[in-house]
């Protein structure tokens, strides 16, 4: 009995080990850390209790980028799922050149972020970008997207929309192919449209799919953030500053490691209540076959 | 059984010269039948044989690319599933997994928006003429192949439409539970009233439920018959080898010797000759010699395969009969009982006066 407890433990060693030394140690390293000050030089780290805490309520950049990291995940996670499930519908039918439109619709997540952000760029550029050429054939004037405070958030989170959609389709296009075809014409027998079948049959049954594609979602609209780097760099004025760029920021540009530890601690609490809240509350709405 | 308990006035079905093709594949053939209102008919054939097609184009799930079908007297060729006034089975019983027994029963009422009282007083009707009322509030994963069963079909009578369709609807429940749902079936639409086709690969099933059996093979009508019309007198040799557990024994005319070619020559053709197993016994003054080959003892009956010249054929005996192969027999049989087909074309000869005098010594 003993021997087995022991070969239980050698065969997780190596998934222990990794998971330990780049998930597990690290988080907890930061939430210790976000207790204490920053070390420099010669004046190690002290304990300074929930100092670090509040000096956050007092940045006026992190709350900055709290709203606009709000506004940014509102938009991008009901959008990408919406599009996501729209595409998947469209290439679920049988047409011609099915394949070629199901990998046009995939291509954006094949793609590294960091290429994705260049080939936005080229699109926003003023006057010669894609979007103001055509624009320039209705007649009307060139528009820095880019450059204005107003519409700089959007322009990233479109990006990040066209990134995830194609990606969340495929799990779509998966769990519609799972519906067989005989609900589709026992319904159409009873009357049911194609409304009323998507409304009333399609949409509870890939509701378990939805579910995952929202948790991924929402990790998303916090963790992918290598566009802004490319795009805009948080600016101007902070106007497409998100949570993980601002702390990227701190960390590793300005060294102020205290406060970054504790922003970092304040996005994990959110994101797990997220998705706890998710599963345990969700879960029972979902039908599992 | 409650007042509210669904009536349904079965409608007569014709199919027109119906055809369908799938590329160039010829799944039908200018198919030609009616089904009389308020009958059990049974579409008959082996897999492939186009059977489940013509349904789905009775239901108006698939288009035919001729003919036209009708319902009572209207064409409704051209029409939605939803408008022809049928419902259907499906082979796998098509449940929405995500909805109650409840929930799936009332589907179509609740999308044409029928109103909650009326709604209420059909489900319970339903309800207790299928014996679901216990298991309303279970999901489909959670009843057994039997019940799923009795959900689909209480889904199919609860609109109340004139006819209803199914799809090999026992092919997945166990030997046992297939008996019963067969006499269920049967009495079901006896009590409604509804014009049932039924599809169905397994000739016992459609001889035994069905008033009217329409045989198919390779996308052609074969015979549409009686159940026992359809066993006493196939038309083709086709239907002979199909129908009948075992199937009628077919050999060539010249297994019966000097008999044999007195028939070929009075016929003018070359000629097959059917017998079905009970018609022919072991008896002490038979005319037939043969062989017993194997010997198949099935409790009731014992299944004897007998060569006789050059062709085997089935003969049953009593199961008191004690028979071994490798053992000599002589057989007899009534010459009305001898069927006899044109070789070439496959067709029965109807027997005249001159062909049973062929048997005469």
């Amino acid at each position: 009995m003993k021997r087995d407890w022991i070969y239980a433990l050698l065969l997780l060693l190596p998934a222990m080990v990794l998971l330990m030394g780049f998930t597990h140690i690290p988080a907890i390293e930061t939430v210790i850390s976000s207790f204490f000050s920053t070390p420099h030089g010669r004046r190690p780290a002290h304990f300074v209790g929930l100092e670090n805490y509040r000096y956050l309520l007092e940045d006026d950049v992190f709350i900055r980028s709290c709203w606009n990291n709000l506004i940014y995940s509102a938009i991008t996670i009901p959008a990408s799922i919406i599009i996501a499930l729209v595409m998947a519908l469209f290439v679920h039918n049988r047409m011609a050149g099915l394949s070629f439109l199901r990998m046009a619709f995939f291509t954006p997540t094949v793609l590294p972020m960091i290429a994705v952000g260049n080939i936005w760029l080229f699109f926003y550029t003023p006057s010669f970008g894609l979007i103001d050429q055509i624009r320039g054939l209705f007649g009307l004037p060139a528009q820095n997207w880019m450059g204005s405070t107003d519409t700089v958030l959007y322009t990233v989170l479109v990006v990040a929309v066209w990134k995830n959609a194609g990606f969340f389709m495929i799990f779509y296009l998966a769990a519609l192919q799972t519906i067989p075809t005989q609900l589709r014409e026992a319904a159409s027998l009873e009357g049911a449209g194609r409304w009323t079948f998507f409304r009333r049959v399609t949409v509870p049954l890939i509701m378990p799919t939805t579910l995952f594609i929202m948790v991924n979602a929402i990790i998303n609209s916090v963790r992918l953030i290598d566009h802004i780097f490319i795009m805009t760099q948080g600016g101007p004025n902070n106007a497409s500053r998100l949570l993980l760029y601002h702390i990227y920021e701190v960390a590793f540009e300005y060294w102020d490691t205290a406060p970054a530890s504790a922003m970092t601690v304040v996005i994990l609490a959110v994101l797990s209540l997220l998705a706890i809240g998710q599963f345990f509350w969700l879960d029972r709405k979902v039908h599992y076959r | 059984m409650t007042a509210a308990h669904p009536s349904h006035h079965g409608r007569s079905i014709e199919l027109r010269g119906i055809s369908k093709r799938w590329d160039k594949v010829l799944a039908l053939n200018s198919v030609s039948l009616t089904i009389p209102a308020g009958s059990f008919t049974a579409l008959l054939g082996p897999s492939g044989c186009g059977k489940s097609t013509l349904l789905r184009i009775i239901a108006g799930l698939e288009a035919a690319s001729e003919g036209h079908v009708m319902i009572g007297d209207e064409d409704v060729t051209r029409r939605s599933p939803d408008k022809r006034d049928l419902s259907m089975v499906f082979q796998s019983y098509a449940l929405f997994p995500h909805l109650n027994v409840a929930e799936n029963i009332i589907f179509g009422l609740k999308t044409r928006k029928e109103p909650r009282p009326q709604r209420d007083a059909k489900l319970q009707a339903v309800a207790e003429l299928m014996g679901l009322q216990n298991l309303l509030e279970r999901k489909p994963g959670e009843l057994s192949g039997g019940q799923q069963q009795r959900v689909a079909l209480a889904r199919a009578v609860i609109a109340e439409r004139s006819i209803c369709l199914m799809d090999e609807p026992l092919s997945n429940l166990d030997a046992k539970l297939r008996h019963e749902m067969r006499v269920e079936l049967r009495a079901l639409q006896k009590k409604l009233g509804f014009t049932m086709v039924y599809v169905t690969h397994d000739q016992a099933e459609a001889i035994t439920m069905a008033d009217q059996v329409v045989l198919l093979n390779a996308g052609e009508v074969e015979q549409i018959d009686a159940p026992r019309a359809l066993y006493d007198e196939p038309r083709t040799t086709f239907a002979a080898r199909f129908i009948g557990t075992p199937p009628m024994s077919l050999f060539e005319a010249s297994a019966l010797g000097s008999i044999g070619e007195r028939l070929e020559r009075e016929a003018g053709t070359g000629l097959m000759l059917g017998l079905r197993p009970e018609a022919v016994s072991p008896s002490e003054d038979g005319r037939l010699a043969a062989t017993i080959v194997a010997a198949e003892f099935q409790g009731a009956d014992t299944m004897l395969d007998c060569r006789i010249g050059d062709e085997l054929i089935t003969v049953r005996a009593s199961g008191r009969s004690d028979f071994a192969a490798g053992n000599a027999v002589s057989l007899s049989f009534a010459p009305e009982e001898l069927a006899l087909f044109d070789k070439a074309s496959g067709a029965r000869l109807v027997k005249s006066k001159q062909l049973i005098a062929a048997f005469e010594p």
